[in-house]
């Protein structure tokens, strides 16, 4: 079996997500190449290759820089072509989603996503995921290689120690007309301030529900009274009714306190990904099918306007405030 | 300018995988996929009072109709089904085959997509349809801006937030963020009826019948089990005591 892993990185860091997966390429077993794809890669195959890649594709190039997929599509097009491989690994990101699907479209292959896990059964790759809001445990596979597969963020620990000198191969692609389409014409890059919600024993974490920006001190009362933080979901951070730095789930934090609050959350599996992994998860929802409550171990369904003020009263109270 | 978005015709309620075929229970209610509504008010707001025509279309079960006909009484001027036995049971590129043909024939200069169908929560059909299309694609649009001949795009990542330009004809698939749906008016919900909706066979759009559906599927789903259920967890309806209530259980847990 040879199979290529796609490495992220930002800057010159490379994302924990992909060498987690390049690590379960190399238990796996076979031929495991890895593939890098920027501007100022080549000086990080030598770290790719500990993750056990044998092979390291390196395509180097300013117009690579920008974190678009397309041309990254077009990039790992001509390395599974001309090296044959036959399982395209990646790790769950904003980017790595928009080249596994690009790619399964342009080399008309098949792509099972969200999964938790590949193992081998009679022969053949089985993959494990869950579905429709984890209700189901399903087993998916491939009709026909090459097999493109997308992990859910978190889904292995990247462990090193797995190879030795790898093989540098440098890849030169002529860009698609489509893939240089898109341009990066500003960044606002987040910057880490103040105590990171990372380390918060309490968080509460406000949704849409909470109505309106101004709503959020709902939010903030009631972490204040029980000595914790404040979190959100993308939607409100992309509303920019709160700080992105707050955010929880697949492309914000992810967080494991001991209390999680969350409200007007509706529990999509990109957020519960961030915070499932909380000791003790309270959940308020007027609505009583929202899928928060399928993971919650305290669940309330009814108004967080009426419900949260009087909830941080009780709880000022209770601590003699 | 012609604006064509992408919708879904989804399960109403929480979904459900039948045991028996292994694929997505569609005997029960459906309804427009809720991050789809944002990409029509999207195509919506971005019309304006102007002339533009917005075209939603949609793969799906002769039922589709229904999603499609609220996307019609939100303000869309036409809708495309694209509806076909032979078409049920398509996996990720089988879809984007089927979209991208009917999507051609459109030749739009602005392709919008939802967020996720939140049935399958794939969010990602957008980048399979550009590639067959030979579009510039851009996701998780948090806001978009016309200007001209191009667009711009901010879109949020797990390191900030980028702004991405692209001159048209572009897919972009938008956030749930970026609007609040309107609700469809008594007018628009009258007025949907007499709009344009055409229903499709695989045959008229030029697609095979290997390459949608099961047979022109590349995945498969093996086989299904049960997840563990999370032992202990409890649920109340608000009384009026519900903050008591959250206070008690948190004491318990020795979290207060
Ligand atoms: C690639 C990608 C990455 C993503 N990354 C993230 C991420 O990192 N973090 C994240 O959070 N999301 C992420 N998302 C978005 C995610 O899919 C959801 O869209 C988002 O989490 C929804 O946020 P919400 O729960 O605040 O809003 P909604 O889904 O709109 O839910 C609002 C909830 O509030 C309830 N409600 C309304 N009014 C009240 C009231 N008065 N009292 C009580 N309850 C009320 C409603 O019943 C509803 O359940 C990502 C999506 C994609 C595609
Ligand atoms: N059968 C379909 N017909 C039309 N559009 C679809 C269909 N399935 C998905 N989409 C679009 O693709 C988006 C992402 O879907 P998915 O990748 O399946 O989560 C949805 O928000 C819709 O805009």
């Amino acid at each position: 079996m040879s199979t290529l892993v796609f490495v992220e990185h930002h800057g010159s860091e490379l994302q924990k997500g992909s060498l987690g997966v390049l690590t379960k390429a190399h238990t796996l077993g076979g031929d495991v190449a890895a593939v890098l794809v920027g501007h100022g890669v080549r000086a990080l195959a030598a770290e790719v290759a500990t993750y056990g890649a044998k092979t390291v594709y390196v395509a180097e190039d300013d117009t690579l820089e920008p974190p678009l997929p397309q041309a990254r599509v077009d990039v790992l097009a001509k390395v599974v072509r001309d090296g044959g491989y036959e399982t395209v690994l990646f790790a769950n990101s904003v980017l790595a989603a928009d080249i596994a699907a690009g790619l399964a479209a342009r080399l008309e292959a098949g792509l099972n996503w969200d999964l938790a896990d590949v193992v081998m059964q009679d022969g053949a790759l089985v993959g494990k995921r869950a579905a429709l809001q984890d209700s189901v445990y399903v087993d998916v596979g491939w009709r026909s290689t090459p097999r493109i597969a997308l992990f859910r963020a978190g889904s292995f620990d990247a462990v090193p120690g797995g190879g030795g000198e790898p093989k540098v191969v440098d890849v030169a692609v002529e860009l698609e007309e489509h893939s240089r389409g898109a341009k990066v014409v500003g960044q606002e890059l987040e910057e880490s301030t103040g105590p990171s919600i990372e380390d918060a024993d309490v968080i509460v974490a406000g949704g849409r529900g909470l109505g309106a920006p101004e709503n959020f001190t709902l939010a903030e009362d009631l972490a204040r009274a029980l000595g914790g933080a404040v979190g959100a979901t993308r939607a409100v951070v992309d509303a920019g009714w709160y700080p992105y730095a707050a955010q929880i789930g697949q492309t914000g934090k992810t967080v494991s306190p001991k209390l999680y609050v969350a409200l007007g959350i509706s529990g999509a599996i990109q957020h519960k990904v961030g915070m499932q992994s909380s000791n003790v998860i309270v959940a308020i929802n007027k609505d009583a099918n929202a899928p928060i409550f399928e993971f919650s171990d305290f669940g309330v369904v009814g108004d967080v306007h009426a419900i949260v003020p009087k909830l941080t009263e009780l709880v000022k109270q209770r601590k003699g405030e | 300018m012609k604006i064509a978005v992408c919708v879904k015709h989804v399960p109403e309620g929480s979904a459900r995988l039948d045991p028996g075929s292994m694929r997505l229970d569609r005997s029960g209610e459906g309804t427009l996929n809720r991050f789809d509504a944002n990409a029509v008010e999207e195509a919506l707001r971005i019309k304006g009072d102007g002339d533009a025509e917005v075209v939603v279309l949609s793969m799906g079960p002769e039922r589709a109709t229904e999603s499609l006909r609220k996307a019609l009484a939100m303000g869309a001027d036409r809708a495309v089904l694209i509806s076909d036995a032979g078409a049920s049971g398509s996996d990720l590129v089988a879809t984007s085959r089927v979209l991208a043909k009917a999507l051609e024939r459109e030749a739009a200069d602005l392709v919008l997509f939802g967020q996720q169908a939140s049935d399958g929560d794939g969010a990602m059909l957008w980048a399979a349809v550009a590639e067959r299309l030979r579009l510039p694609v851009i996701s998780q649009a948090a806001d978009v801006t016309l200007d001209g001949g191009s667009v711009r795009v901010k879109r949020q990542t797990e390191f900030g937030y980028d702004v991405i330009e692209a001159a048209l004809p572009v897919v972009v698939a938008v956030s749930d963020a970026i609007n609040e749906p309107r609700y469809p008016s008594l007018k628009g919900i009258m007025g949907a009826k007499k709009k344009p909706q055409d229903v499709l066979s695989l045959a008229e759009i030029g697609i095979d019948a290997a390459e949608a559906g099961a047979a022109g599927s590349l995945t498969e789903v093996l086989a299904l089990s049960a997840p563990p259920g999370r032992g202990g967890s409890q649920k109340i309806e608000d009384d009026g005591n519900a903050a008591q209530a959250i206070v008690d259980f948190l004491a318990e847990k020795r979290l207060i």
